[in-house]
């Protein structure tokens, strides 16, 4: 009798796996196009840890209060590392940091959009940590069950560390709408300004995501851009409305046959334009990246070259 | 010499006195020292540990996936060496 | 919460001479803030990932210990001032950190050379102070003096890894080495406020402290190839309120919301 092996293909094989949800690492044999999606993925997801730090780190020698300093340093410092947990999960995949940062720095790979808006008030760092950060919580918390195990190791140390700094946007958006007049329409300004580009997270609409399914099939993705951005809208009108905010959008209207709030549609022109590169930041945001990388060679040139001379001392002591 | 990449590390930490170390994930360095106070920066921010271990990701030498049944499932059908193979009467305490 | 004016009225009101102690605990304070402000603004522009998080470690044990210093100081002098009101709301001359924290980052091997310069000062300092009979300041010591030991291992390595790096390393480092020395010796030169609290007891003599900084510097120095640096004028000033041109650029940013909206909570 013929075992299973010798009647599945290598493909269904892995395909049977992922089904049985066990999950894959990094030596395991996988279909190239599987390890190139998540190449992608995880890269993409690092590179917006990494560029994300900039709107943020922006208002770090600003913040209005030295509580409200320490904690905004520590959220952008924990982006440096979430980024560093999740280069190292792609590197298991066989490509290396270095090579992961040329394709950002040429404009081959892509970041998350909505660090090409700019950050012009103190507001902003409430409407990031609250909107964006929530936004970005729904994303990631279903990849904590990615089917890529150190993909799904770093998500699940990127979740832990990550809640917090939702809790402190929403923190900093009461602390304006409890205050005074100036405050209060400070968050909602930031408010008119962030909220559309933080539904626009969530990806192009369904039938406009050639990727979805099959990332669904290999359960690298587990929601549907539409699916995770109805999930938000529902999240956040309330929250919204408890802050006394108003959500740019008239179309936001709780539908009772569909327990779910209707509202508008994306500006999808915006979004292509900022996706292609087009944003009011994206120059800025990737030469920001490209100038302390190039600043920086020649300190790891420096530091190698330390560790060589060492090394070949300590060769000829032994 | 590669002129810009330093090496890869992998981070294992003990936290808390009495536990093993274990892999946290990988990190880059130029060297050992480094590489210590690296982890200590990247894996400890949140009091996760006590002790830190660092090794040259290049020096883990691993199993290879495609002998893990050759590898492993010997193991399966030795239900003898695990002590609920064994029956012992109730009025047996201590065992 | 306080009425919205009170801590203002109280900043415009001159302090009741709360004696030497008030005016070196917030030295100690606006030294760590400054130099922590400086070292914030590597946060997502360092030379490597590993480092950028490792500065901000500092950068945040620096503001902790800040904190510590100006709640301390507000308690000190009684006026109901709050620790942002000391960091906020006081122009540059009322600044008493020295020159060297306000330096600007420059490069990498400024910012190294900086913070080792610190460094080696801080953590002696700190370490004196552990038998310090202010029991606060004490007590700040005794959990800054863990922090500023790991920052000097971290500096130093770096001093070492420039100094015997490449030839470009090594000239940077000596073109940090040739701009900031000068302002290592206020450091360790007494204000009349710090005279005082030596003579009381409350501080070490500082040249107490330069055989253990001077001891670390040869072996720092050598580990790194270069050069012990000969004698340069010193530059002084800050710890009395006389600054460089960068602090005036560093307060108006750190300061901008508290001076735009006067008042407010955040």
């Amino acid at each position: 009798m013929e075992t299973l092996e010798q009647v599945l293909t290598p493909e269904e094989q892995f395909q049977a796996r992922i089904d049985a949800d066990v999950r894959i690492e990094p030596k395991d044999w996988m279909p190239e196009a599987y390890r190139k999606t998540l190449i992608r993925q995880i890269s993409q997801h690092a590179h917006s840890e990494l560029v994300g730090m900039l709107p943020e780190g922006n208002w770090i020698t600003r913040a209005p209060s030295l509580k409200r300093k320490s904690i905004l340093l520590a959220k952008v410092q924990d982006e440096a590392g979430h980024g560093l947990y999740l280069y190292s999960a792609a590197e298991t995949l066989g490509t290396t940091r270095d090579q992961m940062l040329a394709d950002l720095h040429s404009g081959k790979a892509k970041y998350s959009s909505i660090f090409n808006y700019p950050t012009l008030s103190w507001a902003d760092m409430g409407c990031v940590g609250w909107l964006v950060d929530g936004a970005a919580i729904l994303n990631q918390v279903p990849l904590c069950r990615t089917s890529y195990g150190p993909y799904a190791r770093a998500m699940v140390r990127v979740c832990k560390e990550e809640s917090f700094h939702q809790r402190q946007g929403f923190e900093i958006m009461q602390t304006l709408c409890e205050g005074a007049p100036e405050q209060k329409a400070m968050a909602q300004e930031a408010l008119n300004r962030w909220w559309w580009p933080t539904l626009m997270m969530f990806g192009p609409k369904d039938a406009d995501s050639p990727n979805t399914e099959q990332s669904m099939k290999w359960r690298i993705k587990r929601f549907t851009n539409d699916e995770l951005r109805q999930k938000f809208v529902d999240m956040m009108v309330p929250q919204a409305e408890f802050l006394g905010l108003t959500v740019p959008d008239e179309k936001v209207k709780w539908n009772e046959e569909r327990q779910a709030y209707d509202f508008g549609e994306v500006n999808w022109d915006e979004f292509w334009a900022v996706v292609k590169g087009n944003g009011l930041c994206n120059q800025e945001r990737l030469q920001a990246r490209v100038s302390a990388h190039e600043e920086g060679a020649w300190v790891r040139e420096a530091a190698n070259a330390h560790a060589a001379k060492r090394a070949a001392r300590e060769a000829v002591a032994a | 010499m590669n002129q810009s990449e330093w090496p890869l590390w992998e981070v294992f930490i003990r936290s808390k006195q009495g536990l093993d170390h274990k892999h946290v994930g990988s990190l880059h360095a130029a060297d050992a020292t480094m590489a210590v106070q690296n982890a200590r920066d990247v894996y400890t921010r949140r009091l996760e540990g006590v002790s830190i271990w660092v090794v040259e990701s290049k020096h883990i030498h691993a199993s290879n996936p495609d002998d893990s049944e050759a590898f492993f499932d010997p193991a399966a059908d030795k239900v003898y060496r695990h002590p609920t193979f064994y029956e012992v009467p109730d009025s047996i305490k201590h065992m | 919460m306080l009425p919205q004016n009170d801590s203002r009225v109280a900043a415009a009101t001159p302090a009741a001479a709360p004696g030497p102690l008030f005016p070196f605990v917030l030295q100690l304070a606006d030294t760590s803030l400054i130099l922590a402000h400086r070292l914030s603004e590597w946060c997502g522009h360092g030379p490597v990932l590993e480092q950028d998080l490792a500065m901000a470690n500092i950068a945040l044990d620096l503001l902790g210990e800040a904190r510590s210093y100006y709640q301390y100081a507000a308690e000190l002098e009684g006026q109901g001032r709050t620790e942002d009101d000391l960091a906020y709301l006081r122009s540059a001359v009322e600044y008493r950190n020295p020159l060297l924290v306000e330096q600007p980052n420059n490069d990498f091997a400024h910012t190294i050379l900086r913070q080792f310069l610190f460094d080696n000062f801080h953590y002696h300092l700190l370490k004196a102070l552990l038998t310090c009979p202010d029991t606060q300041l004490a007590a700040i010591a005794e959990k800054s003096v863990k922090e500023a030991s790991y920052h000097l291992k971290w500096s130093s390595e770096w001093v070492i890894r420039l100094g015997d790096g490449t030839p470009e390393s090594r000239q940077r480092l000596e073109k940090a080495i040739a701009t900031l020395w000068r302002f290592g010796e206020e450091l360790t030169t007494a204000t009349p406020s710090e005279k005082a609290l030596q003579e009381l007891g409350v501080l070490p003599d500082y040249a107490t402290l330069l055989p253990a900084m001077q001891a670390h510097t040869a072996y720092v120095f050598a580990e790194a190839t270069l050069p012990l640096p000969g004698p340069v004028f010193g530059q002084q000033g800050g710890k009395t309120g006389r600054h460089t041109e960068h602090l005036g650029y560093l307060l108006s940013e750190l300061q901008y919301m508290q001076r735009t909206y006067p008042g407010l909570t955040w």
